[in-house]
């Protein structure tokens, strides 16, 4: 597939990477023929594949512990909806995947700027004093989203236009998934585990733990933002209560159930997490605590994780 | 004399009341093998921590090539030069050998995040060339063969080992190693005396130890700084330290014996 683009520069995992865009787009030309319901449920796991994938950097990575992921989710969902809201009309319909991928973009921005603001102040916190303050955060973003009457206030942002295809969303998972592997899969990468493990002894190794958890809290954030962008423009409809610490949780949830640290492992958690409320659905109103017992079933029986398959050992995957 | 690697000038650290080390002094040179000695409680680790800043000194001063190290974080003194290894062993758990290694060696690596994303021709002869060297030192210390293995699964020795070379890795002019040879057998502390000379020549650095065993400081030191309650209260060859009524009497009492201070 990827014989037209210079096979030289494009090795291994940049392979996969092209691989994973193209096949969603591929499946994505194709969509117009599936069930809405399918669709719907199929972009839901796509975004919550990346905020998964990107909350395992700053938790299961990095060994922090953050709670505001739904916060950041939250900037980079108005921000990109605002845009678009704002821009579309001025601009022809042909232009419309640009529009998305700038709103996206400036989305994502906005949030890795919250990231920094977060993960700066909050370094000198770890465990439990960290995800509190990241709880505030998340808490003061949903706040201060009910009280904008520019994004809608309490009673949300309408007409957000419908831009997510399965495409897109995929596409973006599968650079979300890249671009955390690669990053800890290298030299420089082994820094984030050694912070996660010891930062004493990574410091006196000539580890920045600082940096390194900046780092981690901005690209987290950054591809949270993006998560909701897509988001935004997939349910056509924010509200600021759809952000709140619950959303946290479950991010949270599928990260220590996927393994902390084991982006395979997160990634398949993703995907059970978001089907597992559907597939419960006809239980009605059973199904939530079917949803809990199950979490607590598997999280006795695989306190490590579904997939803990050792990391890849030795050199980056070639 | 050529200017001394690092320089303690009348270093003090107070913690609250307690003055844990006092108006310390010493002079550490290139290449030199040197051990801080006392008993439990004598302040040598917090004189480890000052010099590694994790601690800053209530008073005095700390040079190291000549610069003052005051405010210096740890990690950037690991890329002056100063690399430790810890009393209770702290290797990153979930971490192969070998990683260990290269996590240490990232400060000296040209290449960074962008290299990594981008995973072009030259990040692989980097990392290649990282990995080479990483299994080099590893193999000076006969770790080589356990490369993959989860560093926490090492025998206790081993893992003592591996947090030199992890320390080495950093390409140090001075190791500080605190208690290398807690909890080993005479064989093993043996051995270890042989790798500390072996380091010392080998990568041409100097070694200061703080060791509780004195078969192994007398055995290998040429030189010795005594700490008792925070303050030194000798210092000099191992000859000396040996005869020095004050170290006896800080490590037996005053009840001097005819006995060397001998596994204290």
């Amino acid at each position: 597939m990827s014989s037209s683009l210079n096979p030289s520069s494009i090795t291994g995992a940049k392979r996969w990477l092209i691989a994973g865009v193209l096949l969603a787009v591929v499946v994505s030309m194709f969509s117009t023929q599936f069930n809405r319901y399918y669709l719907g449920i199929l972009v839901d796991i796509g975004i919550n594949i990346i905020l998964a994938v990107s909350l395992n950097l700053i938790n299961g990575h990095t060994g922090q512990f953050s709670l505001g992921h739904a916060g950041f989710m939250a900037v980079g969902g108005y921000t990109a909806a605002k845009i678009s809201l704002v821009i579309s009309p001025m601009l022809p319909p042909a232009l419309q995947p640009v529009i998305f991928l700038f709103a996206l973009v400036a989305g994502g921005a906005l949030a890795a700027l919250a990231g920094l603001g977060v993960g700066v102040p909050s370094l000198r916190l770890r465990g439990d004093y960290l995800a509190i303050v990241t709880l505030g955060f998340g808490e003061i973003i949903r706040v201060v989203v009910q009280n904008m009457e520019s994004v809608g206030a309490a009673s949300g942002l309408k007409g957000i236009p419908k831009y997510t295809t399965l495409g897109w969303t995929f596409g973006l998972a599968a650079l979300t998934i890249y671009f955390v592997s690669a990053l800890v899969n290298s030299t420089y990468g082994r820094g984030f585990i050694a912070v996660s493990d010891d930062e004493v002894a990574a410091s006196s190794m000539g580890i920045n733990p600082v940096r390194y958890k900046v780092t981690a809290f901005v690209t987290g954030a950054f591809f949270a933002g993006i998560a909701g962008g897509l988001y935004a423009h997939h349910k056509q409809f924010l509200s600021p209560t759809g952000f709140d610490f619950l959303k946290s949780i479950d991010i949270v949830v599928m990260v220590i159930l996927g393994g902390m640290g084991r982006t395979a492992g997160v990634v398949v958690a993703a995907i059970i997490l978001t089907l597992l409320p559907e597939v419960l659905r006809q239980f009605s109103e059973y199904r939530m605590i079917i949803y809990s017992l199950l979490i607590i079933v598997l999280m006795m029986a695989r306190p490590q994780g579904l997939f803990t398959w050792t990391r890849k050992k030795g050199g980056a995957p070639a | 004399m050529s200017q001394p690697l690092l320089k303690l000038d009348s270093a003090t650290i107070r913690f609250g009341g307690l003055t844990a080390v006092s108006n310390f002094s010493l002079e550490v040179n290139p290449s030199e093998l040197i051990g801080l000695i006392g008993p439990n409680g004598a302040g040598k680790t917090t004189a480890f921590n000052m010099i590694t800043g994790v601690y800053q000194p209530t008073e005095g001063h700390i040079h190291l090539n000549g610069r003052s190290i005051a405010g210096v974080k740890p990690h950037d003194l690991t890329r002056q030069g100063i690399a430790r290894t810890f009393q209770n062993i702290r290797l990153f758990g979930s971490l192969s050998v070998i990683d260990n290694v290269r996590a240490a060696m990232q400060l000296h690596c040209k290449h960074g995040v962008r290299a990594s994303l981008w995973r072009g021709s030259r990040f692989k002869s980097l990392e290649k060339e990282v990995e080479t060297r990483a299994l080099e030192l590893l193999d000076i210390f006969k770790l080589g063969s356990l490369r993959d293995e989860d560093a926490k699964s090492l025998p206790y020795g081993d893992q003592r080992r591996l947090e030199i070379v992890r320390a080495l890795a950093t390409r140090p002019k001075l190791l500080l190693l605190d208690e290398p040879a807690a909890g080993m057998n005479p064989t093993e502390k043996e051995e270890l005396m042989h790798l500390i000379r072996f380091i010392k020549d080998k990568f041409q650095i100097a070694v200061m130890l703080v060791e509780h065993d004195m078969t192994v400081v007398m055995g290998i030191c040429e030189r010795i700084a005594v700490l008792e309650y925070g303050i030194k209260i000798a210092e000099g060859a191992p000859q000396q330290i040996q005869r020095d009524p004050k170290v006896i009497a800080a490590y037996l009492g005053t009840e001097t014996d005819k006995e060397e201070p001998g596994d204290a």
